[in-house]
């Protein structure tokens, strides 16, 4: 094993070790170019947002702003709320119970963006009385779970809580 | 030849000695060219003028544009009415963009019909799917530097392609937006790699010209030459002013664009500011990219069409090997013609649907489509390339008009007094 197989082991050593000193210095050079890019201090300190629900109406959806991003909550109606909770989780491409998608059955908070592409769904449209994608025709159910288009996922659900009865803060 | 060129003057001689530019231009002059080149031939200078043209018009808007999320929608709108001029250089770009693609795209197909991919011009032909891809890349970044809503949309699906990746999507198009969202950091990113790109792909057009000037032109008849020969004839003045009068027509058709219908290629939803809240009813890219567009939405499956619609763009990288035609051009190929021909008419039907609603007939089309693309390159090309009978070649350009007449037919379609 430590037999010298061939003249000039230690300048191979060298070689190697100059090589590997040489890539880890680079990369390390490299990586504040490439972090720049990741979003910055200012963006992620806007991390959290409170929103008023007491004037929505059972029915009724408000859209609000969060991260850039929009977000959708929705009162929904026990019609609604029948109807997401009656499906059977074979019929969903990403099963999730609709008791886990939400904090309180009546208000649904969840990311207005559809999984496929990242436009903004259309509200009471689409074969399931939920939301549609006009992008590339994803639908989504009442409680915003993906039932038939291109989508691979449910709609997100962001971080939020009920701080009272009226307000609801998210992030 | 040109390597022993040696200037008249005592002060050219000097210089020359020193920075071979002179014989540089001599080589582009004397360079022997195929004497039979066709209009097809003349897109290769005009996309060189597109890209100049694009250049400098770019180069000077940017001196009236803010990469501001707030201020660069107004800041279009200053440029159209108050900057003097303005609105013919951003209409002489904007509509650049368009004419640059449908040069390319004739340049594209000129080389897939003349087998001008073929060896020994294989690296020509990378080098040059290279500059489509870095001129899709610039393109789509130039249009959402309005920050319209189209900008807006447009951006905010193209990067969340990226999110098919498994695993590390997600990451990367938080990357690429800086943020959660397409937001201002992304508008200052994609306005510096716009101004970035355009010079890239001017360095890749040197190389491009640089391979093309070691095996030389290609050729209607797509077959070897002997440089300089009765075969070829001096670029200056013979193809210079034949570029020069394409290039006229082609400026002409440009002009119509500028002057007389500037935003018919565009989309009226691009005249309203970026709306985070609210997607337009259809989002279509600009045409140019309409066929990958419905290549992506006839996949019923995120990562899928994805997959696709990249393999689309990149099958064409390994085409000089998947055509293994003993014959490079398709005037000799009778039946790979018609294949030829069925795949421009492919591609067009893919960006016809590309511009429609994702659904019914037109979804139906843009399957069978999408098939037939995948099929000519993966099992028409190859197979035909090796069972199918070619007509005979004639060994030189001069051959069937001055004697020999191994194919007499091509003799009597010339003039009679020749």
């Amino acid at each position: 094993m430590n037999k010298p197989e061939k003249k000039g082991n230690r300048r191979d050593f060298i070689f190697t070790a100059s090589y590997t000193v040489g890539a880890i210095g680079i990369g390390a050079t490299i990586w504040p170019l490439i972090d720049q890019m990741n979003p910055d201090s200012s963006v992620k300190a806007l991390a959290s947002t409170e929103v008023d629900i007491s004037q929505i109406e059972p029915g009724k959806s408000v859209t609000v702003l969060w991260r850039g991003k929009p977000v959708f909550i929705k009162r929904r109606t026990q019609e609604e709320i029948a109807e997401a909770q009656s499906v059977s989780l074979d019929d969903l491409p990403h099963p999730e119970k609709d008791q886990d998608r939400v904090k309180n059955p009546e208000w649904l908070v969840m990311l207005g963006i559809c999984t496929h592409l990242g436009c903004v769904p259309l509200s009471d449209k689409g074969e399931y009385n939920g939301w549609f994608c006009p992008c590339h025709g994803s639908h989504y159910d009442t409680s915003g779970r993906i039932r038939k288009g291109p989508a691979p996922t449910n709609m997100e659900i962001p971080k939020y809580a009920f701080i009272n009865d009226n307000t609801i803060k998210i992030g | 030849m040109s390597e022993n060129y040696v200037p008249s003057s005592k002060f050219g001689k000097w210089f020359n000695d020193r920075l071979p530019l002179l014989t540089l231009s001599k080589h582009l002059t004397d360079y022997p060219t195929p004497k039979n080149l066709n209009y097809w031939w003349t897109f290769g200078g005009i996309l060189t003028f597109c890209l100049i043209s694009q250049i400098i018009t770019g180069i000077v808007l940017g001196m009236h544009y803010v990469a501001h999320a707030d201020m660069a929608f107004s800041s279009i709108e200053h440029i159209m009415r108050d900057v003097n001029y303005g609105w013919l250089i951003r209409y002489i770009h904007s509509n650049g963009a368009s004419m640059f693609f449908l040069a390319v795209y004739i340049h594209i197909f000129r080389s897939l019909f003349y087998g001008s991919y073929r060896s020994p011009r294989e690296i020509i032909w990378i080098l040059g799917m290279l500059i489509y891809l870095l001129m899709m890349a610039t393109a789509f970044m130039g249009y959402v530097l309005p920050w319209g809503q189209m900008s807006f949309w447009g951006a905010t699906v193209i990067t969340n392609l990226f999110s098919a990746i498994p695993f590390v999507g997600e990451s990367i198009v938080t990357w690429l937006w800086g943020g959660y969202s397409v937001d201002n950091p992304t508008l200052t990113r994609f306005f510096s790699l716009h101004y970035l790109f355009p010079f890239l792909i001017l360095g890749l057009v040197v190389l491009h010209i640089w391979a093309l000037h070691v095996p030389g032109n290609n050729n209607p008849i797509g077959i070897d030459i002997k440089k300089p020969s009765k075969d070829t004839v001096p670029f200056h003045p013979y193809i210079t002013i034949k570029d020069l009068f394409a290039l006229l027509i082609f400026m002409i058709i440009f002009s119509g664009f500028i002057f007389f219908a500037p935003n018919i290629l565009g989309h009226s939803d691009n005249y309203i500011e970026a709306n985070p809240l609210v997607t337009p009813k259809h989002i279509v890219p600009e045409w140019y990219l309409l066929p990958f567009y419905a290549i992506l939405r006839a996949v019923p499956d995120k990562l899928g069409g994805v997959v696709l619609m990249l393999g689309s763009i990149f099958i064409l990288m390994a085409l000089p090997w998947l055509d293994s035609s003993k014959v490079r051009s398709t005037v000799f190929r009778p039946l790979y013609k018609k294949f030829f021909w069925l795949l421009v008419i492919d591609v067009l039907a893919l960006g016809y649907v590309g511009a429609m609603p994702a659904e019914g007939l037109y979804l139906l089309i843009a399957r069978v489509g999408t098939i037939y693309y995948f099929a000519h390159f993966l099992i028409v090309l190859p197979v035909l390339s090796r069972i199918e009978k070619t007509e005979p070649v004639p060994l030189s350009i001069s051959e069937p008009v001055l004697g020999g007449m191994l194919k007499p037919e091509m003799a009597r379609s010339d003039r009679k007094d020749v």
